[in-house]
């Protein structure tokens, strides 16, 4: 983080020991520090709860901090009402105002500016021409498809080339083709026009695709921010494990700490190598990461290389179209899931016993869950 | 194609009695207060209607003159005949005691009709040889000289007249048929039409503008505490209303608890009139009509997300801005909807002026009451009330042409 700091391009948003509590009994935010560059494409992740929304509802000036400042383009920014921010939103269920056209949505940022007349026909028609809606201007929110009224939402929060746009959860309400196109969409919106994003999602997948950071949220604290292939590799602690992709856990205890690797006891028998991520040393309860996909299933009786060689026992096969899923138990873990490629589920019986194999690199030992 | 329509028709029966058992049921549903409407409210309006415009008294009493008085050109005198024919019924009414049902009818009509038709029943000993009737009636009445004696006959022959309806709106026929104003001791009820409407307009008005803020706190605050203001606004509802009325008489009365405070608080040196006037009538009616205005309100209130504020902040619009753009035209319907109710009612409010209003602040209610009651001029009361309906429809109409045209638009345009 510190390191982050000085060799960071311009933060256009910093937030500055930001702390929130509603009912001043339990803080919602914990000493949040986050800066977010200019051109960035940042997500906050996190579960419901967890103070992602809180946080972007302070950007936007909808609540206040309990502590702390938050900068925008190096200004203070806690006591300047929403309207002042020039920030766009775009809300989770859209907010296209009811009473209003399509064309009459859009100009309403640029008319509340007292923007000039024919100024603001040319930026609404110029927007209504990048989200490919010219024909609807004149029709009612009411009368769009879920897609899009969230179209409009996103030329309504753009059209003013505000320093900074904000979305809520904008495609939680879209099925699941739609919110994907969309998810390239607004991703090659954000690289066209180099605006800054900061996106607000429970979805991590969402995240992965769109964002060039991610915050993931939990309890209140950021527990961990960098890009989304760092965040997969590398995850700090066992939530971002959990949260970030799938993921199997294997509870156990370190016996031996040696540099970047340690040794671990599992709680359901046999001992693995794996890396020393977040333990605090020998003796201490730890709970090992395995992806799906490092995990290969070797036949009883091979013999394999490697120091991670565990006995299991196949539980199901779930075929899922382009990979699937072999549901192993492993050291009292019944719910061991292994990548397979389509077909290789055959070949496994119900109730078989096989052999996994990781390298010690894939399994990460981190904080007991 | 055989086959087709072979199939088509019993499947066509079966539909239409297949929906017909539905609609049995939904009828059967609705009948108990279809029937109740019918008789209590389709009915007595459908004869309010009516009597209105009926007109059968003088018909019924003097049925030979209205004969004779058919083919009157109404220029001149009538003839002979008539003054015959009318000798012939007064004679015949007299004997049947019902006199006094034509002379009330005319005398609407003429003021002192009923003077000359008694005085003339008393007089007329016999029926008149032939060919003497018209001298003997003058002889006994000079009024039967007059030429609008006999028009006011005719005019109220019946079977309908539109006499009533006329005199609703000030106006009347004069001797030779044509609608004239009328006379100024009789023209009083356009001014009382626009009394009742500017009453209901000022109600409608302070109506909104105490019930808009209190239903915008309903819709927004937390659900504890706007159940408890709700319980505050539904309050007046569970009282009585005739309480409620009196209990403003108790407050604003000169020896009441609003002038006592006053002048114990040394602003004002003697009593205020706070009742038996307009301000009394238009505070009592409000207060008894609020909540007709902020439920109408709180719901439409409530259908506006908040969210749309908001996205009107972070889309630049100042608080203001954003009120008068975003929030207020959706609250229109609300506000179509309060007004119409809180002046509909207002327009036929009766006991609430009566008991807090002075003479100058009885509303057309009060006059219907009058007729209906007192004076027993059914007529005129079923006229006051026909307009007051045709108003109320009216408006009924306009509104809802307007809020058809413009579903949910303020009218706010870029």
């Amino acid at each position: 983080m510190e390191a982050g700091m000085v060799t960071a391009a311009p933060a256009l948003v910093r937030f500055s020991s930001i702390q929130k509590t509603y009912d001043g009994e339990h803080l919602v935010v914990k000493n949040l520090d986050l800066d977010i560059r200019k051109g960035e494409f940042v997500t906050l992740l996190g579960p419901s709860g967890s103070g992602k929304t809180t946080t972007l509802m302070m950007l936007a000036g909808f609540e206040v901090p309990t502590h702390g400042e938050i900068y925008l383009a190096d200004r203070p920014i806690k006591n300047v009402p929403p309207h002042r921010r020039d920030i766009g939103m775009v809300f989770q269920n859209y907010a296209l105002f009811p009473h209003l056209t399509i064309a009459e949505n859009i100009a309403f940022p640029l008319s509340v500016r007292k923007t000039n007349k024919a100024d603001v026909q040319e930026r609404v028609s110029a927007a209504l021409r990048m989200i490919k809606m010219e024909t609807l201007a004149h029709r009612r929110p009411g009368q769009l498809s879920g897609g899009q009224q969230q179209r409009v939402a996103l030329a309504r929060a753009l059209v003013f080339n505000p320093q900074l746009v904000l979305m809520d959860e904008p495609l939680g309400a879209l099925d699941k083709r739609l919110r994907e196109q969309m998810q390239l969409e607004i991703k090659q919106l954000h690289q066209t026009m180099g605006i800054t994003i900061v996106y607000v999602t429970h979805d991590q997948s969402e995240a992965l695709t769109m964002s060039d950071r991610i915050a993931v949220f939990n309890d209140g604290i950021v527990q961990q921010i960098d890009r989304p292939d760092a965040l997969y590799e590398h995850p700090v602690n066992s939530f971002v494990a959990h949260f970030i992709g799938e993921n199997n856990v294997l509870a156990g205890t370190v016996e031996t700490v040696e540099r970047e690797y340690c040794r671990v006891a599992l709680a359901g028998g046999g001992t693995v190598t794996a890396r020393a991520v977040n333990v605090s040393g020998a003796g201490a309860s730890t709970s090992l990461s395995v992806r799906p996909e490092r995990v290969a299933i070797v036949p009883d009786g091979t013999v394999s290389e490697g120091p991670n060689r565990l006995p299991a026992r196949v539980q199901n096969t779930i075929y899922l179209g382009d990979h699937a899923l072999a549901v192993l138990d492993v050291a009292g873990n019944g719910e061991f899931m292994v990548k397979l490629q389509p077909g290789a589920h055959h070949s496994l019986g119900h109730g078989e016993s096989v052999h996994i194999t990781f390298r010690p690199e894939d399994c990460l030992a981190l904080d007991p869950v | 194609m055989t086959a087709a329509s072979l199939t088509e028709v019993p499947l066509k029966r079966r539909l239409r009695r297949a929906e017909r058992t539905r609609q049995v049921k939904a009828l059967a549903l609705v009948l108990p207060l279809l029937v109740f409407l019918l008789f209590t409210f389709a009915g007595p309006i459908a004869g309010m209607l009516w009597r209105a415009v009926d007109d059968r008294e003088v018909r019924q009493v003097l049925p030979q003159t209205i004969a004779a008085l058919a083919n009157w050109d109404g220029k001149d005198l009538p003839d002979e005949k008539a003054y015959a024919a009318l000798a012939g019924d007064i004679q015949a009414a007299r004997a049947a005691g019902t006199i006094a049902l034509a002379a009330k009818r005319l005398n609407y009509a003429l003021n002192g009709f009923r003077t000359i038709l008694t005085s003339t029943a008393r007089n007329l000993k016999a029926v008149p040889e032939a060919g003497t009737a018209k001298e003997t009636l003058i002889k006994i009445n000079s009024a039967w000289r007059e030429r609008t004696t006999w028009t006011t006959i005719k005019d109220a022959g019946g079977p309908i007249t539109g006499f009533y309806l006329l005199a609703a709106l000030d106006l009347t026929r004069n001797a030779d048929g044509a609608i004239v104003a009328a006379p100024p001791d009789q023209a009083i009820y356009r001014d009382i039409f626009a009394r009742t409407f500017l009453i209901s307009l000022g109600v409608t008005a302070l109506c909104l503008i105490l019930g808009f803020p209190v239903a915008y706190l309903l819709a927004t605050l937390p659900p504890g505490r706007s159940n408890l203001l709700m319980i505050f606004v539904l309050l007046p509802f569970w009282t009585s209303l005739l309480v409620r009325t009196c209990a403003w008489i108790v407050l604003l009365q000169s020896k009441g608890v609003v002038n006592d405070s006053l002048l114990w608080l040394g602003i004002i040196d003697e009593p205020l009139r706070l009742i038996y006037n307009r301000f009394g009538v238009c505070v009592a009616m409000t207060h008894v009509l609020l909540p007709f205005m902020i439920l109408p309100l709180y719901s439409s209130m409530k259908a506006i997300s908040p969210a749309y504020m908001r996205a009107a902040a972070s889309l630049g619009a100042p608080p203001l801005t954003a009120f008068l753009r975003i929030y207020l035209p959706q609250t229109l319907p609300g506000i179509g909807a309060g007004s119409l109710l809180v002046f509909i009612l207002a327009l036929g409010y009766y006991i609430t002026p009566a008991l807090v209003g002075g003479a100058a602040d009885q509303m057309i209610s009060y006059f219907i009451a009058l007729y209906t009651t007192e004076t027993a001029n059914w007529g005129l009361a079923s006229a006051l009330g026909a307009v007051l309906l045709l108003a109320t429809l009216l408006l009924a109409i306009v509104y809802g042409k307007l809020v058809q045209g413009q579903p949910v638009t303020g009218g706010m345009k870029n």
